[in-house]
């Protein structure tokens, strides 16, 4: 019911940002809503205690097929193109999960950092696909309804609007039961997990499947946002940035990677206006500032509150 | 009365460490067996082949009827032997609650909710329902680990030292808690214990390991009784004969 609430009232706030405010912020907005639906799947993972260096790889599936629908298949349809995406990116996932499922901690991590590099290499190789410069996408319907030009952007946030949404309830729900306590009992202690009768190994591989199409789905919205697709997409520093975001919010609610990837959106655009060559250093005087005084991640400020309340 | 767990030549090495060499027992329902023997006599790796986490070099592990040499630790699991552990294996971040309520989901019982309520009442957990299983005193994690094992499908329960690490005083009532709740769910218990007074209150049967072999197999009062169960098991020096 809580949920219900909050999530009309994120669809509202989002709808009414996308209609009246300049397109700057309509851009800024997508993109903090394409990151957070990425750090979503980010927190799923993190849920059985897994982090992945490299969801930077299901960005970049997702980007990429969105835009080549529309580069080489001509389909203009934005929904389309996030289905696909999506779809696409959870597809090479349930592959690479096979293997990945088996591996825990820093090996984990590496290994999925080689599949985002190895991604990135031929990406950077292919001249078909525009080598290191990417190529453009255009959407012009949207559910087959055609777009005003100007409009597009503004409809790409509603459309991510309700697709972070009904993710964010997803999973919501799934975390809230029995899959959610049984993710945690998989980070906590997985010899338990399978003297109970369950296999670690698939909760894993689930998981990861989940983490995988959310980070396609995310970057599908991002390459609608930029219009663009670039290797840069899938190279390490982006996938550190979800795993900066992540920490920056924390795991404990579905909120705080929205929340973290809309401060993060803001810092980076106001720290590279004002201060373009040490915006990065701010970022990372943030990130010491959040371990150092709230290493559960800037959630614990809301829980904080209504704790007091 | 068909035998609820039947071991046949059970040998297992480790490297030169001979840790089961041609183990052959037979559990009946409803006998409460007590496993006794030095540390190292090969106890905890019986109750690891039988659980699936080690295989046996050789030899055949029935449960009723099945052979299970080769299945894992879940599937074993699943057909209805569970077990708690000498440390136990708790989901710390999760309350006591959730810990009894993941374990029933997996079980699949029909009403998770209130199997949990049921077995927090049984094993006297529930003025601790509410708290983090990270943070609870060593005996009520013992408990916890056992409740976790004794879930709706249960039909052998193996515990392994099931009141080391607790206090002296405390030792008798875990058990009592443990043990009436193992009656009530009709499960067969097979229990790994150091402390006699323990095992003469309540075993039914006990069976003492030394060297990877069964040294002694019988009631209670025969078994700890026995010279070499004295001398190998609890640790007495039994003079030698006068010459």
């Amino acid at each position: 019911m809580k949920a219900a609430i909050v999530a009309i009232a994120s669809l509202v706030a989002l709808t009414g940002l996308a209609l009246l405010s300049p397109q700057w912020l309509v851009f800024m907005a997508m993109l903090a809503l394409a990151k957070g639906v990425v750090v979503l799947g980010l927190l799923v993972l993190m849920r059985t205690g897994l982090v992945s260096f490299g969801q930077g790889l299901y960005f970049g599936i997702g980007a990429y097929a969105a835009a080549l629908l529309s580069h080489h298949l001509h389909v203009a349809d934005a929904a389309v193109m996030l289905l696909t995406g999506a779809a696409a990116a959870g597809l090479v996932a349930a592959l690479l999960g096979l293997l990945l499922a088996g591996y825990r901690d820093i090996f984990f991590a590496m290994l999925s950092l080689a599949f985002s590099m190895i991604l990135y290499g031929v990406l950077v190789k292919s001249a078909a696909l525009g080598s290191t410069d990417g190529f453009n996408l255009h959407a012009r319907t949207f559910f087959g309804v055609a777009l005003a030009p100007g409009m597009e952007r503004r409809v790409f946030l509603i459309a991510g609007a309700v697709c972070a949404v009904v993710v964010a309830l997803l999973v919501h729900r799934l975390l809230g039961g029995h899959w959610g306590r049984l993710a945690t009992g998989v980070r906590d202690n997985e010899l338990r997990v399978a003297y109970l009768g369950a296999s670690p190994y698939r909760v894993v591989y689930v998981n990861y499947l989940i983490a995988g199409a959310l980070a396609g789905l995310g970057g599908a919205l991002a390459a609608l946002a930029v219009g663009h697709v670039d290797p840069e997409m899938t190279y390490w520093t982006t996938s550190g940035e979800f795993v900066f975001i992540a920490i920056l919010g924390g795991i404990q609610s579905i909120l705080a990677p929205f929340m973290a990837a809309t401060i993060f959106e803001a810092l980076r655009t106001i720290a590279s206006q004002y201060a373009p060559n040490v915006w990065q250093m701010s970022l990372g005087l943030a990130m010491l500032a959040i371990i150092m005084f709230l290493p559960a991640g800037l959630w614990t400020l809301a829980e904080r509150r209504r704790r007091s309340a | 009365m068909s035998a609820v767990l039947t071991a046949q030549g059970l040998q297992k090495s480790f490297g030169a460490v001979r840790a089961a060499a041609d183990i052959s027992l037979t559990f009946d329902p409803d006998i409460v067996v007590s496993l006794i023997g030095a540390n190292g006599a090969g106890k905890t790796t019986f109750l690891n082949m039988v659980t699936g986490y080690l295989r046996p070099d050789s030899g055949q592990i029935l449960f009723g009827e099945r052979d299970i040499v080769g299945l894992s630790p879940r599937q074993i699991t699943k057909l209805g032997i569970s077990r708690s552990f000498q440390i136990p294996q708790l989901f710390n971040s999760l309350s006591v609650r959730e810990n009894l309520l993941l374990a029933e989901s997996i079980a699949a019982t029909d009403n998770p909710r209130a199997a949990t309520d049921e077995a927090l009442a049984r094993f006297e957990l529930a003025p601790y329902a509410a708290q983090k299983a990270g943070l609870l005193p060593e005996g009520i994690r013992k408990l916890l680990d056992v409740s976790m094992a004794l879930s709706s499908r249960s039909k052998l329960l193996l515990l392994d030292e099931p009141t080391s690490g607790v206090s002296a005083d405390e030792k008798f009532a875990i058990m009592d808690v443990v043990m009436s709740a193992a009656r009530i769910a009709g499960v067969t218990v097979i229990f790994v214990e150091h402390d006699m007074d323990i095992v003469a209150r309540f075993a039914g049967r006990v069976v003492a390991f030394y060297d990877g072999s069964v040294i002694a197999d019988g009631s209670p009062d025969t078994v700890l009784r026995a010279e070499n169960v004295r001398r190998y098991v609890i640790g007495e020096e039994i003079p030698h004969a006068a010459a």
